[in-house]
């Protein structure tokens, strides 16, 4: 991974969650908030419908930068921020994107965004990495 | 309305969660990470972990049980029908291994206003049995209207 270098894109993560997904990563992460699982209380909360986690699509951002920058080594990622915005939905294709912003020593920094059509459901992700 | 800021500063009882192969296995499934250190024991040490390693992320399973009591501590005050996660960070130093025991501290770093909505925001501190920081956690949850 040594070739990495500031303006390099990361190769972008395509993935449509289908309808039951947020029941399973209920399930995985413990994270039973009716938002993500009952459309009818969600849109009693005036959402659209049922919508996916947040911590779920942030968790697409991760795996996009360790499995494209580090080979999926799990101790790489050192730092993960981003802002959550608009609302992500299942069954609508998420489309995970990056771009290397610096590298210092071994030390990466990118910048990594998810978006469902035009809405932009991971705004600012910022990841370092160690290579 | 005028948000309560009496908590900021607040800890609150720690939680320990013991990190499992199959729990590991059953996040990796879900976010579609295939590496085998995450679902096979053999894979995880010859790749030089002590046992199945768990992805990053799964910091969510661990660290977020803490987080419990704070968002429904009546000091806090947070509004759930009107809550959304605005922000999320993690600073990941060991990582978390099945066998691990992780214990989480929570404590509400700020509590603010900001063009009508209430910002209250948590940073979770995460170490393992032999006393390691695991990961750092700030979140960020936004009461719209508060």
């Amino acid at each position: 991974m040594a070739d990495v270098k500031a303006g390099d894109a990361v190769p972008e993560l395509r993935i449509t969650p289908d309808k039951y997904l947020p029941y399973r990563y209920a399930g995985a992460s413990g994270d039973f908030n009716p938002i993500h699982l009952d459309a009818d209380f969600a849109r009693s909360v005036g959402l659209p419908s049922n919508i996916l986690h947040g911590l779920y699509s942030m968790g697409l951002v991760a795996k996009t930068a360790a499995q494209e920058l580090a080979g999926g080594d799990p101790r790489a990622l050192k730092k993960l921020s981003v802002q959550f915005r608009g609302m992500g939905l299942p069954e609508q294709e998420i489309v995970v994107t990056g771009e290397v912003k610096e590298v210092e020593g071994d030390r990466v920094r990118v910048a990594l965004e998810a978006v469902q059509g035009d809405a932009r459901i991971i705004r600012n992700g910022q990841a370092e990495l160690q290579l | 309305m005028a948000i309560k800021t009496d908590a900021v500063g607040k800890s609150w009882p720690s939680t320990t969660y013991q990190v499992g192969r199959e729990k590991i296995k059953e996040y990796a499934t879900v976010m579609g990470i295939g590496n085998p250190v995450h679902h096979d024991v053999d894979a995880a040490r010859e790749a030089g972990f002590r046992d199945v390693v768990a992805p990053p992320m799964f910091a969510v399973v661990y660290a977020m049980p803490s987080l419990g009591p704070a968002m429904f501590d009546p000091e806090v005050g947070i509004d759930f029908a009107r809550l959304v996660h605005g922000a999320q960070t993690f600073e990941w130093s060991e990582p978390a291994c099945s066998g691990d025991e992780i214990t989480t501290t929570a404590t509400c770093i700020s509590i603010e206003e900001k063009l009508g909505n209430g910002f209250y925001v948590f940073d979770t501190t995460s170490v393992n049995g032999d006393g390691a920081e695991v990961v750092r956690g700030t979140w960020t949850n936004i009461v719209r209207g508060a």
